[in-house]
């Protein structure tokens, strides 16, 4: 099972019955176009040399791991590991796909970039490619997202991108994905669009996770390099599913490992409070792909919840759906409170201010790793928390 | 006889062109949806796409997204919307689709909307967002219920694809004649005729032309080339602007007037 897990996915993008792609006709051709174009330039060795140059000097790879010793004795029982994405460039693991797609794009000569960003990780990530490569760039934002993470739109708009507000649904990231697919609908000659996530129409959940399998590559030889083994579990954050994937998929044929990923329990259980998609949704359609989702009775996509914009999102990648269903991952959720929690143990323990998004794998490290002496926790520490700063000054005001 | 065949075998006939009415379900209530429906026809619509409201409409503009926002708040829902053909039919044998985005038709389940659209009087769906490949078990509960599934065709659709999309359809097929979401323009698209003339190579279905459309002088440019003309974003814009009016229908219903009107072909 494991191996064809890895082979995944077919032709027209399923894992399972998962993915797929389900788009306004007019998206068929261009998407078809950048699926001919991915493949070829993952067939051509000198694309992967030229992201592998461009990951090393201008992203900062490879990232280190990290045992977090202080942390792990604090806790008394697992020893805890840290992928650390969040020392790349622009801040999280999602520099590594915008370097991947915007190679790409520049191979397919289209000069004009859009995107979506809920935490806004994305965007700066996808305006300093654009930087980068001479690109035009528009970021969709939910104007939540942009109050709640107004540092990352200041350094958007200083890479020369420009930022677009809507004022849609819940006003976050699913309403800036809709956004973007209607810019998309209008503009697919000219216009390549960026998604920041391992979710939407084939080939995006499958591209997106290859760019980022980079992540478990490097995290599995440098595990094996330290401790001469593999890693008991590997823990990481779900928001669409793209960090997680990422460290999860050169994995999968490790029968040993298991997968934990962490979705945003936000302030409760009620449809609207969380972005549970596993324990509080079930199978439906949106943005392009077939994945568990948060809907109501009558198909509606629901609202969400959650302190950390990057999580709050009402589908999740297909890839996931399959894993779940398969039973090769499993899938739990941590609270608002938790992960704040976490944020202050982990800055304190071991002088590292994760983002918002990735403290929801911390705390779920940090709750199994007390009766899980001498087992090995790899943990994907997907950002940093500078994004955050102005979330922390309301959640912890005792600081200042 | 499906009611989409003989209207399209009727417009042949008259030597006329068909007058395709969008209106989102539900707006600006529930209880208004089948009285707009009626002074549509009597304006003289041929064929109602009767929308189902989604709380992410991807494809549509401000217009149809704000009416979907009023249907939701309203409590459609799609159980609601068969009742309102259930009403139609009392009185009307215009011909009509349900018009969706998938989600709302998957959760209501495919075999349970099929045998309830057909029940209710239905004459066939287009969902927006199910693509032909994914279509298999939606198109076999079609055709068991004798309902026709309309597909979406574009500029971008190749000659193969455009074949396979056709031979999936029944009654006609949409042709979609410009990028972009729903909304009114002030110009036809270069695009229209073009796919119109690509679209008659491929197949015999009726074509139909939408997005975009929304004035008698867009009727007659088409009118030479299509067999149908989809109008939408003007009708919810009507909408929109008299939630209020006692007279909501009877604008409905000149503006079908006068739509029609563009819609003759002088031979
Ligand atoms: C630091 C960080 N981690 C995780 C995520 C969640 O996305 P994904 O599940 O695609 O990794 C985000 C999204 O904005 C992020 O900024």
């Amino acid at each position: 099972m494991a191996t064809t897990t890895a082979a995944l996915p077919d032709a027209l993008g399923h894992f399972g019955p998962y993915g797929g792609r389900y788009v306004p006709e007019i998206l068929v051709a261009p998407l078809d176009q950048l699926e001919a174009a991915y493949r070829q330039a993952q067939a051509d060795p000198a694309f992967q040399a030229e992201l592998d140059d461009l990951s090393q000097r201008f992203a900062g790879r490879p990232t280190p791991l990290y045992h977090a010793k202080r942390l792990s004795r604090h806790l008394g029982g697992a020893d805890i590991y840290l992928k650390r994405e969040d020392l790349l460039h622009t801040g999280a693991h999602k520099i590594n796909n915008c370097l991947g797609q915007g190679l790409l794009v520049s191979r397919m000569g289209k000069k004009r970039i859009i995107a979506e960003t809920g935490a806004g990780q994305h965007g700066v990530a996808t305006a300093a490619a654009c930087a980068l490569f001479g690109f035009e760039c528009i970021v969709y934002m939910g104007e939540e997202d942009m109050r709640r993470q107004s540092p990352n739109v200041f350094r958007m708009r200083l890479m020369g991108a420009e930022v677009v507000g809507v004022d849609a649904g819940s006003r976050t990231l699913k309403d800036a994905i809709s956004e973007a697919m209607r810019d998309w609908v209008a503009n697919f000659e000219t216009t390549h669009y960026l998604l920041g996530s391992a979710l939407g129409p084939h080939p995006y959940p499958m591209m997106v996770r290859d760019f980022h399998a980079v992540i478990g590559r490097e995290a599995r030889q440098q595990f094996q390099e330290l401790t001469g083994g593999l890693p008991d579990i590997l823990l990481a954050c779900v928001g669409g599913g793209s960090n997680s994937i990422g460290l999860f998929h050169r994995f999968l044929g490790d029968e040993s490992v298991k997968m934990v990923g962490v979705e945003a329990g936000g302030r409760g259980q009620a449809l609207g409070d969380h972005a549970a998609r596993f324990s509080g949704g079930s199978p439906g359609v949106l943005h392009g792909t077939y994945s568990y989702l948060l809907q109501d009775d009558d198909g509606q996509i629901a609202l969400t919840h959650s302190v950390s914009a990057g999580l709050d999102y009402a589908t999740v990648g297909p890839e996931h759906s399959w894993l779940h269903d398969q039973g090769r991952a499993e899938y739990v959720s941590c609270s608002d409170e938790d992960a704040v929690e976490a944020v202050k143990l982990l800055s304190r323990m071991e002088g590292i201010i994760p983002a918002l998004e990735s403290a929801h794998a911390v705390a779920e490290a940090v709750r199994r790793a007390p009766a899980a002496k001498g087992q090995k926790f790899l943990v994907n520490l997907s950002g940093r928390g500078d994004k955050d700063i102005g979330i922390f000054r309301e959640t912890l005001p005792d600081l200042g | 006889m499906n009611r989409i065949d003989a209207t399209f075998a009727r417009l042949k006939q008259q030597q006329t062109r068909g007058l395709i009415a969008y209106i989102t379900a539900g707006d600006p209530s529930p209880d208004r949806t089948v009285e707009l429906i009626l002074a549509l026809e009597a304006g003289g619509a041929d064929l109602i796409e009767l929308g189902v409201p989604f709380s992410d409409p991807i494809a549509d503009g401000p217009v149809i997204q704000k009416a979907g926002e009023r249907a939701l708040r309203a409590g459609t829902t799609v159980a609601k919307i068969l009742d309102m053909i259930r009403e139609l039919r009392r009185s009307s044998e215009i011909a009509l689709i349900v018009f969706s985005y998938l989600n709302p038709i998957l959760r209501y389940g495919f075999e349970r909307f099929a045998k309830d659209a057909a029940q209710a009087g239905a004459d066939g769906a287009l969902l927006t967002d199910l693509n032909v490949e994914e279509a298999g078990p939606y198109l076999e509960q079609m055709r068991k219920y004798s309902l026709h599934p309309v597909f979406l065709v574009s500029q971008t659709t190749p000659p193969d694809r455009l074949r396979v999309l056709s031979q999936s359809s029944a009654g006609f097929v949409y042709l979609v004649s410009r990028a972009g979401v729903t909304g009114e323009r002030d110009r036809v698209s270069d695009q229209a005729v073009r796919l119109i003339e690509k679209a008659r190579r491929v197949t015999d279905l009726p074509l139909a032309v939408g997005f975009g459309l929304s004035r008698p002088e867009h009727m007659r440019a088409l009118a030479p080339y299509a067999d149908g003309v989809v109008v939408g974003s003007a009708f919810m814009r009507v909408v929109e602007q008299n939630l209020q009016a006692p007279d909501l229908a009877d604008k409905m219903r000149d503006l079908a007037a006068a739509l029609k009107a563009g819609l003759k072909v002088s031979e």
